[in-house]
Parts: structure tokens; C-alpha cells; sequence
């Protein structure tokens, strides 16, 4: 009786005996290395996985980082002190990309572009109502103003403003594209955050037809292009079209004589404050005469 | 059993109330020409044609305006006699703007077509055949407006056995199928015979539905008296009868599998009035320029049957049909289509296109705005869905934004037909949000 105790004991011992030393064999034979500094860098992270830098996540972000395919820059949520601090980690160049933020491209709030139909479906998204005779907004091409993009941002950077606007806040902004995909009727695009001028519309109808729909609509007038350095600013198919790659020839001058608003010199942080308030003034026609060094160089 | 069994169908579906009686015997009525047309470049699926006039240019009825710009693309032509105004951005159905000819019409415009026949098809060839219905501007006129001749023309290494005339519209209040069976017959079993002596399919039916006696009695008449190798098959009266995939299904009690066409079932479908066009187009030369569009609901004041000019603003038919008996426009539900597909529209503006086929106003005590609540897991919409998908859970997956997952549940399968909308008592915007999870998806797999 008490041998057979003793007997299961020594099996069960035994046993353990066995698998531990195979384990402890298999521990030392198949090890896999693994980079330690992968673990650091990911630390460093922010661990949003919002997939901005193009990796499918922190993670994977942090290997390539650590074999040196990438550079910590690529990451446009952290702050430049995090990035400097996994360069100064790793010992590499933490890269100087350029800070891209979401800019919307529709100033047509509920006070400047009306509404010419009620939407009473019960989906209340933009992508609901865009499906339903393209939105209640009398702009084909304006924003609906249901906020999918607010939803959708995971960094908290769009709110809807009382004006039925998302306000982007470009300190918050990470350019990760969530709101430029959601977007029903297209109207966010990342661009570099030195990019002040932008017209903020993009309805393709021209003179009244425009401005009867949305008063801070592009009526294609092309006075901007006639005010900035030639081959900045063209009209085509009705919308006053800036050529970015000649971005350093652009100054607040040809957005003087705007007649709607719809061209914009942004200054402050705040894409919101400027659409209000520090922007010329819709209908404001002013001649403020020709620098000839900063208009033709 | 009871007698419905012995009348075909398909499983599923919902019976909504179907209004039909405002219209269904009032003969077709032609509609003279609006002073200014509007006709849009893409009013079918596919690639727009490119305008091939220019602002000032004489045009003649029936002269082709604009040409096909790829393989999925129709031809538009003029339907009066009259001066091009401009090229410009119009309202379409789907409230987008798209480039559209817009047309002065000549004070007495004639009906004349004086443009030259097409070749008999006796002498064509089945490319030629294509290619004379694409000329023609000839799309599918149950709604979706789909190019004809894409459909007609058969991938190569596949037969067509089995060719279906849709007859069925199922949709409440539309009837200009139905005055088109009733009022030109020969039209529609003469264009099956020119479009059979390309397709050569063995079985020919025109699936109809039961409540559309005259139409039936009509065609099967002309049928024995020229002993014609075509069956009318008289259909239970069921929503959406008239998808094709439902029609196939009803008739020969086969179905098409997910991700596959009626043709790799060896079936074509084609709506009634689509036929008739064909006919037109080879025995009187007449292009898709007109198109029968069923005018009613509650707030117009004489319902009708129309034969419209393709891209004539609602606002004249309206007027043509005597007005509104509403004095607040705003109050009226206008819809394009029929009320379980149809679009809404918003302005009076947007011109009568190749897919209209009804044009609703609807008084606001007719428009169910249900408020939305929970969903009680009644399964109602299960019963309903005649792709036998689970709009219950597809639903669920839509409010929480989960894509992916609504296309591991084959919301693609969904065809729009909006029955579990209609039959959900808790009011749940089903069909309206898959159609948007359809746009974010197709969206996304284009990039991938």
C-alpha cells in the first residue's frame, strides 16, 4: 500500500525530471535572438497603431526602425522629442520628415451654404445622407457636416464646430488619412503644415451659380491668380487650383481680393479661428496695390 | 397546399401595397417636347460618352450627340430638332453634378426621325448586332440602366439557353411596363425574335406577374396566332419578383450562385420595355430617345402614363400632369424609381434620364418615418431577404462600423432591394446602411 504511494510519487517525479531537462535543453538549442532594443523602441512609441508611417502597427514600425529601414520620423504621431530619443537610442538620424496635417477643403458652414432639402433617414451619417440625392446641402460638393471624420479620427484632432464644420487641430493632427478615406464628398487632404494658402472650396460651378448655393464658394473669378506670381494659382474647370510645386512662391497677397472668402492665407494654429475671423472678410474687394519684388521675381 | 403553390416563385420576398390601380389602364400618353432639354453624359453605368457637339450646333431628332468612350458605354442622341445651348454641370438623379448638352428646342420641333435606318439584322453579324445596340444607346430600362449590348454580348466559352423577358414590376405604382406589354406587344415579341436570332437560346419566356391579366392574355394571343417558340409565365405577385436573380429562381427553380451572372447559369434577362426599344431601333430607326415613365402618387394631380423625351426636366412633366394639389413643395416626397428603390430628389431641376422609370410624389401623410428603436431579434428581415443574407447582424456590424466583417457576412450580395427596411418594425435603417458599407467596401478593395 505505502509503496505504491511512493512508487507514483518517483513516476510523477521522474516525469517532471524528463520534461524539464528537455525543456531546459530546447531553451538553449532553438532560441531565437531577438533584438532587445525592439522592445525599447516600442516602449517609445506612442502605441496608437494608427498605421501612418505605412507599418501595420508600432510594432512592426519598431523593427524596421531597429534594422535601420526607416527612420524614426516616419512616425508622425510622436513628438520630436520622442523621436529624438530613439534616435539618440538606436544612434541614427531621427530624420527631418515634414509635418503633414489634414486640412479641410469647405468652408460652407450652416451660415454660409444652406440647406435645400431636410434629410429625415434614420442614418444619420454623412456617408447616410450622401447616398439620398447627394446630401440636403444645396453644394453639391460642400460638407454635410455630420462629422464621420470626428467620429472616425482616433487622435481626438476633429471636432464639429457650431458652424457644422470639422475643425482640425494641426497639434493633434498625425496625417494618418482615416478622415481623407471616410470623407463622402472628398474633402480633406494632407499637405505639409507650411502650407498656408489653400482655397477651401471645391465646387466646380462658376460666378453666381456658385455663390448663390454657398457665399464663401470659389466663383472662379480668377483674381488670386492674377494677384500671385505667375504659374501659383490657375482656373481650371471652374476652381482656382494652387500648384504646390511652387509652393515657395505664395504669399498672403492673393487672397486680398477674393470676393467670397474661398482662398485663405492660414496664420494661426487653428484652421477653425482663421476661417472666422482672421481670413479677409467675404465680400471684402480690396485693391492693396503690387510689391514688385514679392509679385515678379 | 394552397393555389399559390402552384404558381411559380422564389422563397422570401414581402407584398407590399401596390398602388397600381392610379395608373394601370390609362393608355400611354405622349408628352409634347419641353422648350430645353437636359441631357446628361453618363446616364448609364459604364464610362460617359463624350459629346460630339458644340454649343450652337443644329442638331435633328434621333442624331447621336454623344459616342461611346469604352466597351461598357452607350451612345446619346438628340430627341427633338433643335440648337445646342452649352455643355454645362446638371443635376442628375443621384445628386451629383455631371456634365450634361443641354438642347433649345425648336418651336415646331417635328416627330419625324429623319436619320437613316440602322441595317436589317438578318444581314448582321453578332459583333455588328453589339455594336449597332450600343449606337443605339439601348440600356436596360427596369432602372439600373445597365448597357444593353454589354448584357447581349456573351463571354466567349458560354451559351445562352434560356432567354427571360422581365415583365414582372414589381414595384407598387410602376406600370409603364405593363401599358408597354399592353399597348405594343408586337414590339416586344419582335425584338425577342431579332435579339433570340443573335442569342439563339432554346427556351424563350416572358415571366409576367399575375397581376397583369390583360398584359398575359395580350401577349400570349399574339403568340399562338404567329406560333411563336415563346412561354408567358404567369408569376405570384411578390416584391422583388423583378430582380433578375429572383425572376431565374421563379422560373426554372434554379439559383444563381454568389459572385456568378445569370449567364454562367446559361440565362439572359432582360426588362420587357428594353425588347421593345430593340424593335424600334431596327424597324424605325429610332434610338433610345424616349422612354415610357409612369407619373404618380397621392400629390400629383393627373396620374398618367407618359412617353417622355429622354432629358426633359421633372418640372415640365409636373406641369404636363396638371401640377401638384399641394401648395408646399417642400411637404411632397418626390422619388425617381419606384418607393422601395427609387431615389428621393430634392429639386424640380433634374431632367428624365434613360433609367427613370416612375416618377413619384408622394404627400407627406403617405411617407412612413418610423422613429428607430432597439432591434428585437424578430427575424423579419431574415424571412425577407431574398439573397437569404442575415440583415439583422448586418445591421448590428453597420452601426458599429465594421466593415470587414460586413463583408465576410456578403453584404456585397445585397442588391438594394430594401425589403428588410420595409418589413422592420423597429424601424432600423437597414438597407440604407448597407448601401453606404457597399461604397466604403468596394472603396477599399479598388485601392487594394
Amino acid at each position: 500500500m505505502l509503496s505504491e504511494i511512493f512508487i507514483s510519487i518517483g513516476i510523477v517525479m521522474g516525469l517532471g525530471l524528463l520534461f524539464s531537462t528537455i525543456l531546459a535543453i530546447s531553451y538553449k538549442k532553438l532560441k531565437v535572438y531577438e533584438d532587445p532594443r525592439i522592445d525599447r523602441v516600442e516602449a517609445m512609441l506612442p502605441g496608437a497603431n494608427c498605421g501612418a508611417c505605412s507599418m501595420p502597427g508600432c510594432r512592426a514600425f519598431a523593427e524596421v526602425v531597429v534594422k535601420g529601414e526607416l527612420q524614426p520620423s516616419k512616425c508622425t504621431v510622436s513628438s520630436e522629442e520622442a523621436l529624438d530619443r530613439i534616435a539618440n537610442y538606436l544612434g541614427v538620424e531621427a530624420g527631418d520628415a515634414v509635418k503633414m496635417v489634414a486640412r479641410i477643403l469647405c468652408a460652407g458652414g450652416r451660415d454660409e451654404a444652406h440647406n435645400r432639402a431636410d434629410y429625415k433617414g434614420g442614418l444619420s451619417t454623412c456617408r447616410g445622407e450622401a447616398v439620398v440625392a447627394g446630401g440636403p446641402k444645396d453644394c453639391n460638393w460642400g460638407c454635410l457636416g455630420l462629422g464621420d471624420c470626428a467620429t472616425i479620427c482616433d487622435f481626438d484632432a476633429i471636432r464639429m464646430g457650431e458652424d457644422a464644420l470639422p475643425h482640425v487641430d494641426p497639434s493633434k493632427c498625425t496625417a494618418c488619412g482615416d478622415c481623407v478615406e471616410i470623407c463622402p464628398k472628398d474633402l480633406f487632404q494632407l499637405m505639409p503644415i507650411e502650407h498656408k494658402l489653400i482655397v477651401q472650396c471645391k465646387s466646380l460651378l462658376e460666378g453666381t451659380a456658385a455663390t448663390d448655393k454657398c457665399s464663401v464658394a470659389c466663383n472662379a473669378c480668377g483674381r488670386c491668380a492674377a494677384d500671385a506670381a505667375p504659374g501659383l494659382i490657375e482656373i481650371r474647370n471652374g476652381l482656382a487650383r494652387i500648384n504646390y510645386g511652387q509652393y515657395e512662391l505664395a504669399t498672403h497677397g492673393a487672397t486680398k481680393r477674393c470676393p467670397t472668402g474661398a482662398i485663405v492665407w492660414l496664420d494661426s494654429v487653428s484652421q477653425f479661428e482663421l476661417t472666422k475671423s482672421e481670413t479677409n472678410e467675404p465680400g471684402r474687394v480690396e485693391f492693396i496695390g503690387y510689391d514688385e519684388d514679392t509679385y515678379y521675381q | 397546399m394552397s393555389i399559390a403553390s402552384n404558381i411559380a416563385t422564389f422563397r422570401h420576398g414581402v407584398h407590399p401595397e401596390e398602388y397600381k390601380g392610379l395608373t394601370e389602364s390609362k393608355p400611354i400618353e405622349r408628352m409634347p417636347f419641353a422648350s430645353e432639354l437636359v441631357l446628361p453624359l453618363g446616364q448609364h453605368i459604364g464610362a460617359p460618352a463624350r459629346a460630339i457637339v458644340v454649343k450652337g450646333d443644329r442638331v435633328q431628332r434621333g442624331q447621336m450627340i454623344g459616342e461611346p468612350t469604352g466597351f461598357v458605354s452607350v451612345a446619346l442622341h438628340s430627341p427633338v430638332d433643335g440648337t445646342v445651348l452649352g455643355i454645362e454641370l446638371s443635376e442628375t438623379i443621384t445628386g451629383a453634378m455631371v456634365p450634361a448638352i443641354r438642347i433649345q428646342t425648336d418651336p415646331y420641333s417635328p416627330q419625324l426621325l429623319r436619320t437613316e435606318l440602322p441595317p436589317v439584322p438578318e444581314a448582321l453579324t453578332t459583333p455588328e448586332f453589339i455594336q449597332s445596340i450600343q449606337n443605339a444607346g439601348i440600356v436596360g430600362l427596369g432602372g439600373a440602366a445597365f448597357p444593353a449590348h454589354v448584357k447581349f454580348a456573351i463571354p466567349e466559352g458560354k451559351t445562352c439557353s434560356y432567354l427571360v423577358l422581365n415583365g414582372c414590376e414589381c414595384e407598387p405604382f410602376l406600370t409603364s411596363d405593363h401599358r408597354t406589354m399592353v399597348e405594343e406587344a408586337d414590339a416586344i415579341l419582335d425584338g425577342t425574335m431579332i435579339l433570340n436570332s443573335f442569342v439563339k437560346a432554346s427556351k424563350v419566356y416572358i415571366g409576367i406577374e399575375a397581376n397583369k391579366p390583360d398584359a398575359i392574355q395580350i401577349l400570349r394571343d399574339r403568340i399562338s396566332a404567329d406560333k411563336l417558340p415563346i412561354e408567358v409565365i404567369s408569376l405570384q405577385v411578390k416584391y422583388p419578383q423583378g430582380a433578375e436573380k429572383m425572376l431565374i429562381t421563379a422560373i426554372e427553380k434554379l439559383e444563381v450562385p454568389s459572385g456568378n451572372l445569370p449567364i454562367d447559369l446559361e440565362f439572359m434577362v432582360s426588362n420587357v420595355s428594353t425588347i421593345g426599344a430593340i424593335s424600334h431601333w431596327f424597324r424605325k430607326g429610332m434610338p433610345l430617345i424616349e422612354r415610357v415613365v409612369t407619373i404618380s402618387g397621392s400629390a400629383i394631380n393627373r396620374p398618367a402614363n407618359v412617353r417622355i423625351p429622354i432629358g426633359t426636366p421633372m418640372k415640365d412633366v409636373v406641369e404636363f400632369c396638371g401640377g401638384i394639389n399641394s401648395r408646399d413643395l417642400s411637404s411632397v416626397r418626390m422619388l425617381l424609381g419606384g418607393p422601395m428603390m427609387g431615389m428621393v430628389q430634392k429639386t424640380l431641376n433634374t431632367p428624365v434620364v434613360k433609367g427613370t422609370s416612375g416618377m413619384l410624389f408622394l404627400e407627406q401623410e403617405h411617407v412612413s418615418s418610423l422613429d428607430q428603436y432597439n432591434c428585437i431579434k424578430c427575424g423579419k428581415c431574415v424571412e425577407a431577404c431574398p439573397m437569404f443574407l442575415n440583415p439583422s447582424i448586418l445591421g448590428i456590424l453597420a452601426k458599429k462600423g465594421l466593415w470587414a466583417d460586413m463583408e465576410d457576412h456578403h453584404v456585397l450580395d445585397c442588391f438594394e432591394c430594401g425589403s428588410c427596411s420595409f418589413i422592420c418594425p423597429s424601424g432600423i435603417p437597414l438597407v440604407q446602411s448597407f448601401r453606404v458599407a457597399k461604397g466604403i467596401i468596394r472603396e477599399r478593395n479598388s485601392k487594394k
